[in-house]
């Protein structure tokens, strides 16, 4: 397993997170307009400034590598359009927000999307096949920007059990990561439910029926765990994209989060910013997908011989 | 074993009570109301709270709570009235302003507000190396141009004597009537010295100095708490020489960019005043809440620039029929809802006291025959023109509508171009356009800052029209300190401007936003400037 992780870190982690860094690094360069250009001209004179102050006069390839050294020693250098803060601080600040969001919202995305796609499961083709299924339909096409006006205009504004917008109280936690999570939930459920089907039709679970085991350790414990093998592959992205934040709802519940910084930074022109929100949420990306693979060997024991 | 047994338990529990955290409680409006804290929507996360690096109105909100310069501002007319300075003297040639500072200002740390503490600033805001991309505010000062370009190094050069603590000379190059409303311009806030210079060099951009800890300020209100995207908080200034007026024991400013969001928040009862208001909820509070929506006007003019550089719209008839065959009282009414006025000339009215007398006249049979003159009668053979606005939901509803008008009345095709900000601004600079949707925002109360806009050196000049009468009248009205003569030949000007037209003057800006009924003091300002010494709330 080590040998595996060391590998995966070496071989495949650090040569991805190098292409992600350089094509960004150019990328970023090639879109017109800069991060001093704005509504009133700026003079050539104290453009030139800026830039020096920024290093953006030196050469492409010098200011390439001033930035890669600064990347291998964790800076991600200062923020364009926040002067006095650096990307650093930013993603610090923001990061523990979008991660709390996103935890909530997988644990609602789980215990929905399991419950649901395990009901649905376990009498396929009746009604309680049908409604979960139908609701998760409709969850994956409800989009967030219309699910969260809508809770709040229900839940805060009609009914005021919560509040509008803001990341102050327990309870603000609620209705971003119901909104946030629905259409994980709903992902979630039918890919339980493939599973679930799929593994309740193995032999070893007749083998179980067979030698009298009580139903609902039969689906618990034998079934779910093979069951859940799809939505694992999927939690890995998933995961990432959760934690990482999102414009949609972070704006719509004014969340101090880091999807905002990561959309932003793109218009802004942040060019260190937008880089540094990059790598950040590549790293996510790997670093969850590596857990992912990791958990789909000790659920798998098919894997496990193959190694 | 035993654990598993209670998690339902613990689940429903921990719901039950997050739930019972969230029962209806007293608004944050009516506990602000009770302890004088005015929270306020404010537009996007502020920059930096550096008057000498930042750029926009957002951050200025929250700066001018925090800072006060030599004026003030008047709550209702935004006249400079004495601020850190007590009384001043002005040289019989307008040329020479003295300032006597106050004994009994100072800064948050209990240090004295001093002269040269306001040299310090203007130094710092000009020097070079900081790269302040509003520094040229400060150029009526005698060489302050050339120091801040470079060609002089030696500050003792500019126009600004601390002639002892308490007295502070500046020296103008020409007579600049609007001087003390300029005063009024965040550019010209001072800064603690020993603040900066304790987190690095005088002309270091991006210190540390502004976050909550170490900011310095000598306004009515210091910085107490700065979460990122979240709020920033001012609480009252006890040091501040004013301290007495002052009503409001905290500010918190939410930056909250979503129109709709804030609306939310503030039907909610969490917002005092909103920074903006989405249009199409302009209507539902005239009938619903008439009382809670603001329309105040604006200095500031939305325009169609033209490149009169390319054809046809070199010929001034083609521009002229163009700017006549336009409806702004229905772009007005029937689509902006916001109480715009429609502009048929430049300047906003009432600039500081000018209103143009010259207006254009909007002619359907004057706008055809000029076409026909221009060499397209009933629109044939005009070339398909390109207009180009920034990605946004208005911009395209008015060039729409815009573009329908010019169909049905002149014939004539143009196709609508949208592109993201920062590619439209590049587009602009490099004046790859035919037309080109811009709005501008004066900075100070006085024609001048419209129209020196449209001199051929103009750095926003982007339909590269040149007029050398147009350019010797706007550098003459800099010269003189007479007003009616300056209004003149601002007068002269602008009319130069509406007969050659490489703008289109649409209509004139005006902020709409909300506000909650307790809040008072919160008078309508054509700059949005708010003393907030002056505002408090009545529960």
């Amino acid at each position: 397993m080590t040998t595996f992780i060391l590998k995966r870190i070496f071989f495949e982690t650090l040569p991805t997170l190098l292409i992600i860094a350089t094509l960004t690094f150019f990328m970023v360069r090639l879109a017109p307009g800069g991060p001093f250009s704005q509504e009133k001209s700026v003079t050539p004179e104290i453009l030139e400034n800026l830039k020096a102050h920024y290093g953006l006069n030196a050469p492409l390839h010098k200011q390439y590598f001033d930035y890669m050294k600064n990347l291998l020693r964790g800076d991600l250098g200062p923020s364009f359009k926040y002067p006095n803060r650096t990307v650093n601080e930013l993603i610090a600040n923001a990061f523990p927000v979008s991660f709390e969001l996103g935890l909530y919202a997988l644990l609602f995305a789980l215990l929905v999307g399991n419950a649901a796609g395990l009901i649905a499961a376990l009498c396929p083709n009746t009604k309680s096949d049908y409604i979960p299924m139908s609701l998760a339909m409709l969850g994956i096409c409800i989009p967030s920007f219309v699910l969260g006006p809508l809770l709040v205009l229900i839940f805060s504004l009609w009914l005021g059990w919560f509040s509008v917008s803001g990341w102050d109280f327990p309870s603000d936690r609620i209705l971003p990561a119901i909104t946030l999570g629905a259409t994980y939930a709903a992902y979630i459920a039918r890919l339980t439910r493939s599973g679930m089907l799929e593994i309740l039709n193995q032999d070893f679970i007749r083998t179980a029926r067979a030698k009298g085991l009580p139903e609902y350790k039969i689906i618990l414990k034998h079934g779910f765990k093979g069951g859940v093998i799809p939505v694992v592959s999927f939690l890995g992205p998933a995961v990432a994209g959760l934690i990482s934040g999102s414009f949609v709802v972070e704006t719509i519940f004014q969340i101090p989060g880091l999807g905002r910084f990561f959309v932003n930074a793109a218009f802004n022109r942040d060019y260190t910013m937008v880089l540094g929100t990059v790598l950040f949420f590549a790293i996510l990306i790997i670093l969850f997908n590596l857990v992912v693979d990791i958990i789909l060997v000790w659920l798998n024991p098919k894997l496990r011989f193959r190694e | 074993m035993e654990i598993k047994r209670y998690i339902p338990f613990i689940i429903f529990l921990s719901i039950f009570s997050l739930l019972l955290g969230c029962a209806k409680q007293e608004s944050r409006v009516v506990q602000g109301n009770r302890a004088q804290i005015l929270h306020k929507g404010n537009g996007q996360e502020p920059e930096d709270l550096d008057p000498h690096i930042i750029n926009g109105i957002s951050e200025y909100n929250i700066i001018s709570a925090l800072l006060e310069g030599l004026v003030s501002e008047d709550p209702q007319t935004l006249q400079p009235i004495p601020g850190i300075a007590e009384y001043w003297e002005i040289s019989d040639d307008r040329r020479v302003y003295t300032f006597y500072l106050r004994p009994d200002a100072k800064w948050s740390n209990g240090d004295s507000v001093t002269a040269s503490d306001f040299a310090f600033s203007y130094r710092r805001i000009l020097s070079p190396k900081l790269g302040s991309t509003y520094a040229y505010m400060l150029y009526p000062l005698q060489h302050a141009k050339s120091f801040h370009e470079g060609s002089i190094t030696d500050f003792t050069q500019v126009g600004v004597k601390a002639i002892n603590d308490q007295i502070l000379q500046l020296t103008l190059t020409h007579p600049t009537p609007y001087f003390l409303s300029l005063l009024n311009h965040w550019t010209w806030l001072p800064v603690h010295p020993a603040t900066i210079l304790k987190f690095g060099k005088i002309h270091q951009r991006g210190t540390i100095w502004t976050r909550p800890k170490n900011f310095v300020g000598n306004g009515p209100f210091i910085l107490d708490i700065w979460k990122v995207d979240q709020v920033i908080i001012v609480k009252r200034n006890e040091q501040y020489w004013d301290a007495d007026t002052v009503r409001l024991n905290a500010i918190h400013f939410y930056p909250i960019g979503n129109p709709t969001t804030e609306e939310r928040a503030f039907r909610a009862g969490k917002l005092h005043i909103t920074h903006q208001l989405a249009f199409n909820k302009i209507e539902v509070y005239q009938q619903q809440q008439p009382e809670c929506l603001r329309i105040d006007p604006y200095l500031a003019t939305y325009f169609y620039c033209i490149n009169v550089n390319r054809p046809p719209l070199d010929n001034p008839k083609v521009r002229q029929a163009l700017a006549l065959a336009i409806d702004r009282k229905s772009i007005v009414e029937n689509v902006l809802k916001g109480g715009q006025k429609p502009a048929l000339y430049f300047t906003p009215p009432n600039t500081a006291g000018y209103t143009s007398e010259t207006s254009m006249t909007p002619n359907l049979q004057k706008a055809t025959q000029l076409l026909a003159e221009a060499g397209y009668p009933n629109g044939t053979g005009f070339p398909k023109i390109e207009l180009l606005y920034n990605t946004s939901e208005n911009h395209r509803t008015i060039a729409e509508a815009i573009q329908q008008m010019w169909k049905k009345n002149l014939h004539i095709d143009i196709s609508l171009i949208n592109q993201e900000w920062k590619v439209y601004i590049n587009t602009r600079r490099q004046q790859d356009f035919d037309l080109c949707r811009f709005g501008w925002t004066g900075d100070y109360l006085d024609p001048n800052t419209f129209l020196d806009m449209w001199t051929s050196d103009g750095g926003n000049n982007a339909a590269g029209w040149s007029n050398v009468m147009y350019d010797k009248m706007i550098e003459h009205a800099a010269e003189i300190s007479d007003p009616n003569l300056r209004f003149e030949l601002f007068q002269k000007a602008e009319n130069i401007l509406l007969t050659e037209l490489p703008i289109i003057p649409i209509y004139f800006y005006t902020t709409v936003y909300l506000t909650q009924p307790g809040v008072k003091n919160w008078h309508p300002t054509i700059l949005d400037h708010h003393p907030y010494k002056y505002v408090y709330l009545e529960p």
